[in-house]
C-alpha cells in the first residue's frame, strides 16, 4: 500500500533526483554489479561508460525493475522506490531505450506503443484511435517524425530507434536511459541524435550508456565509469580528456594495433561479381554485389548491418543460395558449391553468431576444434575418430591462444563471449586456411580480446592471406583495412583505399548517399 | 561453489523427481480407488519373483532396447521419432512378406533375408519424415504420428486381405492373422518365450554406440542434432545426416518387429507393436539417450509393462495405468533435466544453503 | 445431389471437435508454446464429458444439466491440465514438443484407465440431441447442412470471429501476440510473459477439453480407447494450414472433416476400395498439406516453442 501511495505521488512530481546506492547484483559465477551507487538530478545527462561486460546493462535493467538487485536501494526525490516489473518505473516517469530495440516486428507502431499504454486497455476493446493521437502528439512535439501505422519491420534501423524514442516518450517518460544508442548508427545519424538529446535536456534527465568516448564528451555533464561491475570513476565529463577516460575504463592503456604493413601485392584470391541473394524474407539482400579481395591484404566492409552483410558471408561460404552472380576463388567457381567443397578449398570464416553457429555448445572444446575435420587425419583414420589426436590438438591450441577454461573436456557454451571467440579463431587460423571471412569479430568483446584478435588478423595478413573483415565498428575498420568498402542496400557504394577513409565520408556512403551527389 | 553442495543438489533433485513421479501415479491410483503399495508391488517386484515372469519380462525388453537405440540414434541427430509404432508395423509386414513368399529357402538364407526386409520396410517408413523434415520442414513430431495412423490401417489392410491365413478364410471365422510362418525363420528360445533375439540387442547397442561416438559419420549427426547451424557451418550435410538418421531409426524399429515375430509370435496378428514404440521413446529418455542407459532403462520398463498386466487381477487396476507411468516419467524426465542444468537456481539454492550455515555456526 | 447434401451435412458437425481444439492451439501457439498434448487433453475431456451423464443416468436418460456438467467439467479439466503443462514448459522451460508427448500419454493413459474402472466397457449416452434453428433450418440445403446441428456446433463457429476479435482487437490478444512474437519486448513493456503464456495455455486448453467432451457427449455419444485418434495432432497441424488465423483455421478444420466423412459415404460414392484406405484418408491429407504449407514459416510466431528467461541474455 505503502510503496503505491509513493508511486503515485511520483507520477504527478518531476524527477528532480535519482539515486542508486549500493546496488547488488549477482549472476551464476559473476558479480554483475557490486555496490554501485549513482546519482542524476533534472535537466542532467550522466554517461555510464565501461566495455562490454562491466555490467551497465545490468544496472539500467535493474533501475527499470526488469532485474532485482540482491542489495542495494533506489531513490527518486528522496524517497525509496521499489520497482516488481517495468510497469512501476513507467509509472514513475522513467523510460529505457534498450540497445537492442524492444519493437515486435510483425505490429505497426501504434501497437508496439499499445503494448505499454495501459490507459488504451478498455475491457472489451483496445482503444487504438487513443494510442495513435498520441503518437502523433508526441511525434510532433519532439520533432520525432514517425507513421504511427508503419509495421516495424518496414522500418530502417533509424526510423525504428525514433520508434522507440517516441514509445518511451508516450508513456510518459521524464527521465530516459539509453543503452548505446549509437551503435548501429551512421556517423550523421548519430550527431543528429546527439543534438535531439541535447534539445530533449531541457524537460528531461539522461542517462547515455557509451563506449564510444567523443560522444559521450560533447553530450554529457557527468560521467561514471564501470569496470568489472564497479564504480572505478565518477565525476564532470569536462575535466578529461577522451584518453584518459579510455584508460580508466580498460585499468590500464590499450593500444590496439594498426595496419602499417607494406602493400603486399598479392594476386587476387576472391573475386565476387554481380551476386544476387535473397534474404529469409525473401527480399534481395544482395543485388548485383562487386568485389575482389586479393592475397595479403585485409579487405574491410563497412555499413550499417542489414544491409547484405549477413547474406554475403553466408553465401561465399556455401551456407545460403545465390540467385545469380558469380564468386570466384583462387580461379575456381565456388558460387552454388556446398559448404564442405568451399571448406576444402582453404576458405576460413569467423561467423557472426558465435555462440550458435561458431561453436556447437554442448560440445567440449575438444569437440569443436575438429568440427571442420571430423573426418580427416590426424583426427580420423578410416572415419574412426582417434581420441587421442583430438585430445593433443585440444591441449596445444588451448596454450597456444590463452584460452581460459577449467579443461579441453568442458561444454564450449560455458565459456565467456571471448574464449569463445578464441576457440573458433583456434580452429579457424590452425587449419592453416588460404582466406579468411571475419564477420563482426570482436563484437561484444572486451578490449583485451580485441586486441588479442587484431593482432592474429594483421598476422594472417603479413603471412600472405586475404581477409574479408565484416565490421561495424569505424574505429576497427580504419585501423586494419587496406582498402574498406562500404556496403549499402547490397552494393558497393564505393571502395576507399586506406589514407582516404574516415569518419565522414565513410558515414555518408553507409546512409546511401554518394560524396559526388554531397558535393553538389 | 563446492563439490559436496553440487552433489547434494543434484541427488536431491532427482530424487525429488522420483516422489514427483510417484506421487503423480499415487494420485491417478487415490481416484481408483486400488491400494497404493500393493500396485507398485505388484508392477515392480512380482515380475521378479518368478523365471516366468522374467523371461516374459525380457521378451518385452528387447524390442524396446532395439526401437530405443533407434530413437536415439534419431533424437541426438536432432529429430524426435515417436514413429517407431508404425515403423514396427511396416517391418512386420516386410518380414512377413518374405517368409510368405519364399518359404522354401534354406534357413541361413530365408532368415537375414527377412530380417533385411523388416529393415528396410522400416527403413522407408522412416525416410519419409525425415526428408518431409530435412526439405519441407514439416515437424517429424505430427508427420511420424499421422504415419503411425497409416500404418496401422494399412497393416489391419495387410492382414484382412492380401495376407489373410488361408485356413480363417476357409472357417470363415475371418480373424484377422497371416497364416503361421514356416519353421526356418524362427529365432530360438532359451527359456520360456525369452529368444535369443536379446543378443542381437545387446550386440546393436554395442554397435551404435561405437558409430555414435567413435566415428566421424557419429560425430556429425551428433553435431547436426546439438545445433544445427554450427553443424551446417562446419560443412556438414545436415539434411542428409538428419534424413539418414531417421532412415536408421525407422530400420531399427522394423528390425524390432521382425524379431518379434520370428521369436515371439511367429505369425503376422493385430496388437504386435503393443505401443512399443511410444514406450521406446521413454526408455530412450530415461536411459539418456545413451546405448549403455538405454539397456537397462529397457529391463525397467519392460518390467512396468509385464507388470502392468498382472495389475487387473491382482489389484483391479487397469493394464493402462504402465501408460499414465510412462507420460509421467517422460514429463519428469525433461524437467528435471531443465532443473539440473538451471544454473541461477542452483545459485539461488547455494547462496539460501550457505546462509543457512552461516546463521547454525554463528 | 442427395449425397454431396449428406456428406457435407456431415462435415459440419465433425468439424466442430477439430475447430473447437485447433483454435485454442492456436491461442497457445500465437502466445509461444507449442502444445503437442492437445491429443491427450482432448481424450481427458471426452472421458470426463461422457462420465458425469453416464454416472447418473446409467445409460438411461439424462436431464441435460448433467450432459452440460459433463461438458463443463471437461472444459475445466482440459484448462487444469494445460496449467500443469505450462508448469512444465513455461515454469521449468522444458522443451515443449517431448513435454508435449509426455502429456498426451499421460492423457490418453490416464483417460483409459480411469474408463475400465469407472465404466468398463462400451457404453453409449443419449448425449445432447441436435436443434435445428427455427425457419433457417427449413431452407433446403444450406437448412440440412448448416443449420440442423447441435448447440455446440453454432457456438464452435461462432467462436471463430470471436476468437479473431479477441486476438486483433483486444488488449489481451496484443499481450498474447507479442509475448509469441518477442517475449524480451513484451517484458520490458511490462508485460508479464510467462503469466500471458499460462493464460492463453489455459484458454487453449479448456477448448481442447471441450473439444474431446463434444466428441463423447455430442458427436458418437460414447467413449472408446480410439474415440480421438489423433484429432488432437490434427488440430495442432491445422494451425500451422491456417497460419495461426482463425479464419483460415476454419477452412482446414472443413477440409480435414470432408475428408473424414467419405468413409461413410463409401457405398454412395461407389468407389470400390478396401475401407482401411479411406480411414487413412485424413491422415494422408494431413500429411500432404503440412509439405506444401510447411516450409513458408512467415506468419509463424517468432518465439514459438522457446522458453522466456528474463535473466539470460542473447
Amino acid at each position: 500500500m505503502g510503496a503505491r501511495c509513493v508511486l503515485e505521488s511520483v507520477m504527478e512530481k518531476r524527477i528532480k533526483s535519482l539515486r542508486m546506492e549500493d546496488i547488488t547484483k549477482r549472476f551464476p559465477g559473476v558479480l554483475a554489479s557490486d555496490h554501485i551507487s549513482l546519482s542524476v538530478d533534472e535537466g542532467e545527462i550522466l554517461a555510464l561508460v565501461g566495455e562490454n561486460g562491466a555490467g551497465k546493462t545490468t544496472l539500467m535493467n535493474i533501475l527499470m525493475g526488469i532485474y532485482q538487485q540482491d542489495e542495494g536501494r533506489i531513490f527518486i526525490n528522496g524517497e525509496e522506490v521499489h520497482f516488481k516489473g517495468p510497469d512501476d518505473a513507467f509509472k514513475a516517469g522513467l523510460g529505457m531505450v534498450h540497445q537492442q530495440y524492444m519493437l515486435v516486428p510483425g505490429m505497426t507502431v501504434t501497437e508496439n506503443v499499445a503494448l505499454g499504454y495501459k490507459q488504451a486497455w478498455k475491457p472489451l476493446k483496445l482503444d487504438l484511435s487513443m494510442v495513435r493521437d498520441r503518437v502523433m502528439q508526441v511525434s510532433q512535439h519532439y520533432g520525432l517524425a514517425v507513421n504511427p501505422d508503419a509495421y516495424v519491420w518496414q522500418l530502417s534501423v533509424g526510423e525504428q530507434q525514433r520508434v522507440e524514442l517516441v514509445k518511451t516518450l508516450c508513456l510518459g517518460a521524464r527521465f530516459l536511459i539509453l543503452d548505446e544508442p549509437t551503435s548501429a548508427l551512421t556517423p550523421q545519424e548519430t550527431d543528429e541524435l546527439i543534438d535531439l538529446l541535447k534539445r530533449m535536456k531541457n524537460e528531461l534527465s539522461i542517462i547515455f550508456i557509451s563506449h564510444k568516448l567523443n560522444e559521450v564528451k560533447s553530450l554529457s555533464d557527468k560521467i561514471a565509469i564501470l569496470r568489472h561491475g564497479k564504480v572505478v570513476f565518477s565525476g564532470s565529463t569536462d575535466d578529461y580528456l577522451p584518453r584518459q577516460i579510455a584508460a580508466m575504463m580498460t585499468g590500464h592503456e590499450i593500444t590496439l594495433p594498426e595496419n602499417k604493413e607494406q602493400d603486399f601485392n598479392g594476386e587476387t584470391a576472391l573475386s565476387i561479381k554481380n551476386l544476387c541473394v535473397r534474404s529469409d524474407r525473401g527480399f534481395l539482400a544482395l543485388d548485383g554485389f562487386s568485389l575482389d579481395v586479393r592475397q595479403g591484404e585485409i579487405v574491410g566492409l563497412a555499413g550499417v548491418s542489414g544491409n547484405g552483410q549477413r547474406e554475403l558471408a553466408e553465401a561465399i561460404n556455401g551456407l545460403r543460395n545465390v540467385e545469380s552472380g558469380s564468386i570466384d576463388f583462387f580461379g575456381t567457381e565456388i558460387t552454388g558449391r556446398s559448404a564442405s567443397f568451399i571448406i576444402s578449398q582453404g576458405m576460413g570464416y569467423i561467423p557472426e553468431e558465435r555462440n550458435v553457429e561458431g561453436i556447437v555448445p554442448s560440445f567440449s572444446i575438444k569437440e569443436n576444434f575438429i568440427l571442420k575435420d571430423s573426418d580427416r587425419p590426424p583426427f580420423a583414420k578410416h572415419r574412426i575418430i582417434s581420441r587421442k589426436a583430438v585430445s593433443d590438438n585440444a591441449e596445444e591450441l588451448r596454450k597456444s591462444f590463452d584460452i581460459r577454461c577449467p579443461g579441453v573436456n568442458t561444454p564450449a557454451g560455458s565459456l565467456s563471449g571471448g574464449n569463445i571467440q578464441k576457440v573458433i579463431l583456434a580452429r579457424e587460423l590452425t587449419r592453416s586456411p588460404k582466406f579468411l571471412i571475419a564477420v563482426y569479430p570482436t563484437r561484444g568483446l572486451d578490449m583485451g580480446a580485441i586486441e588479442f584478435i587484431h593482432q592474429e588478423l594483421l598476422k594472417k595478413r603479413r603471412e600472405g592471406i586475404g581477409i574479408l573483415l565484416i565490421s561495424e565498428e569505424l574505429e576497427e575498420l580504419m585501423n586494419l583495412s587496406d582498402r574498406i568498402a562500404v556496403i549499402y542496400k547490397g552494393r558497393i557504394q564505393k571502395v576507399l583505399n586506406h589514407g582516404e577513409a574516415n569518419k565522414e565520408n565513410l558515414g555518408i556512403l553507409m546512409a546511401g548517399l554518394k560524396e559526388e551527389d554531397d558535393n553538389e | 561453489m563446492n563439490r559436496n553442495f553440487k552433489i547434494i543438489y543434484k541427488l536431491s533433485i532427482i530424487l525429488l523427481a522420483v516422489l514427483a513421479t510417484l506421487l503423480l501415479s499415487s494420485f491417478v491410483l487415490i481416484i481408483l480407488g486400488a491400494d497404493i503399495i500393493q500396485t507398485f508391488y505388484t508392477i515392480i517386484i512380482t515380475p521378479l519373483t518368478r523365471m516366468g515372469h522374467l523371461s516374459e519380462v525380457l521378451v518385452r525388453a528387447v524390442p524396446l532396447c532395439v526401437i530405443a537405440l533407434g530413437v536415439a540414434v534419431a533424437y541426438r541427430s536432432g529429430i524426435i521419432n515417436i514413429g517407431a509404432e508404425g515403423q514396427m508395423a511396416m517391418g512386420i509386414l516386410g518380414f512377413t512378406t518374405v517368409a510368405l513368399a519364399l518359404p522354401d529357402l534354406p534357413r541361413a538364407v530365408l532368415l537375414p533375408f527377412a530380417l533385411l526386409a523388416s529393415v528396410l520396410c522400416g527403413g522407408l517408413w522412416g525416410f519419409i519424415p525425415g526428408i518431409l523434415k530435412s526439405k519441407l520442414q514439416v515437424s517429424e513430431l505430427l508427420s511420424t504420428v499421422m504415419l503411425n495412423y497409416i500404418a496401422a490401417q494399412f497393416y489391419s489392410f495387410c492382414l484382412r486381405v492380401p495376407m489373410l491365413d488361408p485356413a480363417e478364410a476357409l472357417s470363415g471365422a475371418g480373424t484377422p492373422q497371416s497364416a503361421r510362418l514356416t519353421a526356418s525363420i524362427e529365432i530360438g528360445r532359451i527359456t520360456g518365450r525369452m529368444h535369443y533375439g536379446i543378443l542381437i540387442a545387446l550386440v546393436l547397442a554395442v554397435i551404435v554406440y561405437i558409430f555414435m561416438w567413435k566415428t566421424s559419420f557419429g560425430y556429425k549427426m551428433r553435431a547436426s542434432g546439438a545445433q544445427s547451424r554450427a553443424a551446417r557451418y562446419g560443412g556438414i550435410n545436415v539434411a542428409a545426416y538428419v534424413t539418414v538418421a531417421m532412415i536408421i531409426s525407422g530400420a531399427f524399429a522394423g528390425l524390432a518387429g521382425g524379431i518379434e515375430i520370428a521369436a515371439v509370435h511367429r505369425r503376422a496378428i493385430e496388437g504386435i507393436t503393443n505401443n512399443y514404440g511410444f514406450s521406446a521413446v521413454v526408455v530412450a529418455l530415461f536411459g539418456m539417450l545413451h546405448p549403455f542407459g538405454i539397456i537397462p532403462a529397457s529391463f525397467f520398463f519392460a518390467l512396468l509393462i509385464y507388470g502392468s498386466t498382472l495389475t487387473p487381477r491382482a489389484v483391479g487396476v487397469p493394464a493402462n495405468i504402465v501408460e499414465v507411468m510412462q507420460g509421467l516419467i517422460i514429463i519428469v524426465i525433461v524437467t528435471t533435466q531443465m532443473i539440473l542444468q538451471n544454473n541461477y537456481l542452483e545459485d539461488k539454492v547455494y547462496r539460501w544453503w550457505c546462509s543457512k550455515k552461516d546463521v547454525k555456526e554463528a | 445431389m442427395d449425397l454431396i447434401v449428406n456428406i457435407l451435412a456431415m462435415t459440419v458437425p465433425f468439424s466442430v471437435a477439430l475447430l473447437l481444439a485447433s483454435i485454442g492451439e492456436m491461442f497457445n501457439q500465437r502466445s509461444g508454446v507449442f502444445n503437442l498434448g492437445c491429443e491427450g487433453i482432448m481424450a481427458m475431456g471426452a472421458f470426463l464429458g461422457m462420465l458425469i451423464p453416464f454416472s447418473v443416468g446409467q445409460g438411461g436418460h439424462v436431464s441435460q444439466v448433467y450432459n452440460v456438467a459433463g461438458l463443463l467439467a471437461a472444459t475445466v479439466c482440459g484448462a487444469l491440465l494445460a496449467l500443469f503443462f505450462g508448469l512444465i514448459v513455461i515454469t521449468f522451460r522444458a522443451p515443449q514438443g517431448i513435454a508435449g508427448i509426455g502429456l498426451q500419454m499421460f492423457g490418453v493413459g490416464t483417460a483409459g484407465t480411469l474408463f475400465r474402472h469407472f465404466v468398463g466397457g462400451t457404453q453409449s449416452i443419449p448425449g445432447i440431441p441436435d436443434t435445428p434453428v427455427p425457419l433457417l433450418s427449413r431452407i433446403p440445403v444450406v437448412g440440412d447442412i448448416f443449420f440442423s446441428h447441435n448447440i455446440l456446433v453454432y457456438i464452435a463457429f461462432l467462436l471463430v470471429p470471436v476468437a479473431w476479435y479477441v486476438l486483433f482487437k483486444t488488449s489481451w490478444g496484443l499481450k498474447v501476440r507479442a509475448v509469441g512474437s518477442y517475449p524480451r519486448a513484451a517484458d520490458s513493456m511490462g508485460i508479464n510473459v510467462n503469466r500471458t503464456r499460462y493464460e492463453a495455455l489455459a484458454l487453449g486448453g479448456a477448448l481442447a477439453g471441450l473439444a474431446g467432451a463434444y466428441l463423447s457427449v455430442c458427436q458418437v455419444k460414447m467413449f472408446s480407447d480410439e474415440l480421438i485418434a489423433g484429432r488432437g495432432f490434427i488440430a495442432v497441424a491445422l494451425v500451422y494450414f491456417g497460419h495461426w488465423h482463425p479464419v483460415k483455421i476454419m477452412l482446414g478444420a472443413l477440409l480435414f472433416s470432408f475428408a473424414q466423412t467419405i468413409q461413410y459415404n463409401v457405398q454412395g460414392l461407389g468407389i470400390n476400395l478396401p475401407y482401411e484406405f479411406f480411414v487413412m484418408l485424413p491422415y494422408v491429407v494431413v500429411i500432404v498439406v503440412l509439405a506444401f504449407t510447411s516450409k513458408d514459416q512467415t506468419s509463424s510466431p517468432a518465439a514459438l516453442g522457446k522458453p522466456f528467461n528474463r535473466e539470460i541474455r542473447t
